[in-house]
């Protein structure tokens, strides 16, 4: 055949290199989809295995106190009642994010108004290196330093809520603390100039302009850092105490559902009815990340209507 | 005057806070390593545990820990670049490439505890991988793969379109100007990350503890045959890595130095942070400066 007319009529070299690339591509990405879904198809069809195979009850498992899922109660219903872990889970995350709330936004306020240039020098490297700490660093520094000193202060084991709300306020500050600065600096400088101009004082300006305008921002990161709060395991283990009990007073052992997870899934056998229902803590966990995400993702769209 | 009294109340309070933040954090760092600097010899990095006596070292789990950051990067590091280029510039502005984007949202935002447990599931019990440094790589893959791709395509999205239509306006390919052109000028932000990545993969425990298992059996460090079952390379044997180790010596209890082992553990754990965190700005600024030849001012 004539060279020419069979260089028009084949795929040349670069088309074909082109759909091998965005081949290559679109499988990398729908890996990454199809692993999203095996995620919340594996942990749901494990999570709820308790409710449909072992026909335990939903409204039981969430609003229980006894956790002994090898033991029967009285009407020889297993004891699965998720309520101290999920009270355990709950608790220690408001309680963190309202600790680190106001230090986080005080730092962010600071660093991005009132002294810019000795905040970046100082605290914005601490911070960013604070982030990349590993968690287990921080429930060994909880199990070492807050539980004695607590154990010291309030007398008890010095296990409980509010070691694990000290461990979890440390590690959620400078991720809040950065997406904070994040959001003050997105604020325009004529919001600011404005104010001033019209006579405000440096702290009318930040309370009265600045951050309202970057609430939905700020909004984001108190959020974002409950949800990593909530999703913490090993340092909250290390220090809460993982007594399945209703916390009595903030320095009595508790435990959040990633702790008894933790804990448990190693000691129970595949498909028996105390895994079950360790699974359906993971469950739990799932569907509060998602929360969480939607709860981001609605901020996010309410402050972008702002004009 | 109550405003100006107020702005000043204000200030000092500022102030307070930064500096509590900044003593809190400080302590912090000092702490760990005063605490665990001085148990850091050579001998503690090189010997292997020892469950019921003092004195043993962290050598097999600090192997364990960089091996598996390697192969976890190996898979992570080609999905991501393909899969961050095939967002930047393929995908079309509908209903399905949202769907991706929301996907890989919820994957960065899943606790890694569950994110282990979806592991163990898998790779641990359906795959027959058992606890081993496989299970816990691809599991560290897919906790990592969301934060490195998103990564991948704002670096990318950074470059200026420019040299995109200059690579098309040459005759090359999309692929072509994008493996070519596009990447190695985005190639400093996407190190960085990469760096960044890496030093999140090399503490991470929650998602490993049932992934690559909480034992570290001897090694035999002159047989590098990955098939040998005490070979260090042997990627199907369990590996406890430094941070399951602080850990679990931590939650059981029994090693009488626990706390002297856990405090020189966390302490190289902090200086490889921050080795990462230093050579991830170094690397991109070096990158930056070889690839755009912008540097070397006056040379």
């Amino acid at each position: 055949m004539d060279p020419i007319r069979e260089s028009l009529l084949k795929k040349s070299h670069q088309a074909k290199l082109e759909r091998r690339g965005r081949l290559l591509g679109l499988f990398c990405i729908s890996l990454i989809v199809v692993v999203v879904a095996a995620i919340f198809y594996f942990v749901a069809s494990r999570g709820l295995a308790t409710f449909y195979h072992d026909k335990i009850n939903l409204w039981d498992f969430l609003t229980k106190q006894a956790w002994n899922p090898g033991t029967k109660d009285s009407h020889g219903i297993p004891e699965v009642g998720a309520l101290p872990m999920i009270v355990g889970s709950f608790l220690v995350t408001i309680f963190a994010a309202l600790v680190a709330t106001p230090f986080a936004i005080g730092a962010a306020i600071f660093m991005t108004e009132i002294s810019p240039r000795r905040g970046m020098q100082i605290l914005k490297p601490v911070t960013e290196l604070l982030v990349g700490i590993p968690s287990v660093v921080y429930g060994f520094i909880g199990l070492t330093v807050v539980v004695p000193v607590i154990r010291y202060l309030f007398g008890g084991t010095g296990f409980g809520i509010l070691a694990g709300t000290f461990v979890l306020f440390v590690m959620i500050l400078p991720t809040v603390t950065s997406m904070s600065v994040d959001a003050l600096r997105a604020v325009p400088r004529h919001y600011r100039e404005a104010s001033l101009a019209l006579g405000a004082t440096r702290w009318q300006t930040i309370y009265k302009v600045v951050l309202r305008s970057s609430l939905p921002g700020l909004l984001t990161a108190i959020v974002f850092g409950m949800a990593r709060a909530f999703g913490e395991a090993l340092a909250v283990q290390m220090v809460i105490g993982n007594a399945a009990l209703l916390p009595h007073n903030l320095v009595s052992p508790a435990s959040t559902l990633t702790s008894i997870l933790t804990m448990g899934i190693g000691n129970t056998i595949m498909g028996s009815l105390e895994n079950n229902a360790l699974w359906s803590l993971a469950l739990i966990l799932l569907l509060m990340s998602l929360v969480f995400n939607l709860l981001i993702r609605l901020i996010g769209r309410k402050g972008a209507l702002k004009p | 005057m109550k405003v100006k009294r107020q702005d000043k109340v204000a200030t000092v309070i500022l102030y307070l806070i930064a500096g509590t933040i900044i003593l809190v954090l400080a302590s912090l760092l000092a702490f760990i390593l005063i605490q665990g600097l001085p148990h850091v010899t050579w001998h503690f990095l090189t010997t292997p545990a020892r469950s019921f006596e003092a004195g043993g070292g962290i050598g097999i789990q600090l192997f364990n820990s960089f091996y598996l950051l390697v192969l976890a990067m190996v898979i992570s590091v080609p999905l991501s670049l393909g899969a961050g280029i095939y967002l930047s510039e393929y995908a079309k502005k509908n209903w399905l490439t949202s769907l991706i984007r929301t996907a890989i949202e919820i994957l960065s935002s899943l606790p890694s505890v569950v994110v282990g447990l979806f592991g163990f599931l898998i790779f641990v019990i359906q795959f027959k991988f058992g606890f081993s440094i496989l299970s816990g790589a691809l599991v560290l893959t897919v906790f990592n793969l969301p934060l490195l791709t998103r990564n991948v395509e704002e670096s990318l999205a950074s470059i200026s379109s420019m040299q995109r239509e200059a690579g098309l306006a040459l005759g090359l390919s999309r692929w072509e100007t994008v493996t070519r052109i596009i990447v190695p000028e985005a190639l400093p932000g996407i190190t960085t990350g990469m760096i960044l990545g890496a030093g999140r993969v090399f503490g991470e425990a929650a998602a490993l503890i049932y992934t690559a298992g909480q034992s570290a059996p001897a090694l035999d460090f002159t047989n590098w045959n990955p098939f040998y079952i005490a070979s260090p390379l042997n990627p199907l044997r369990p590996a406890e890595t430094l941070a399951v180790h602080i850990w679990k010596i931590n939650s059981e209890g029994i090693m009488p130095d626990a706390v002297a082992v856990s405090a020189g553990a966390s302490a190289v754990l902090i200086i490889a942070v921050l080795v990462f965190n230093l050579s991830a700005r170094w690397f991109g600024q070096h990158l930056y400066q070889k690839m755009t030849g912008s540097g070397k001012k006056g040379a």
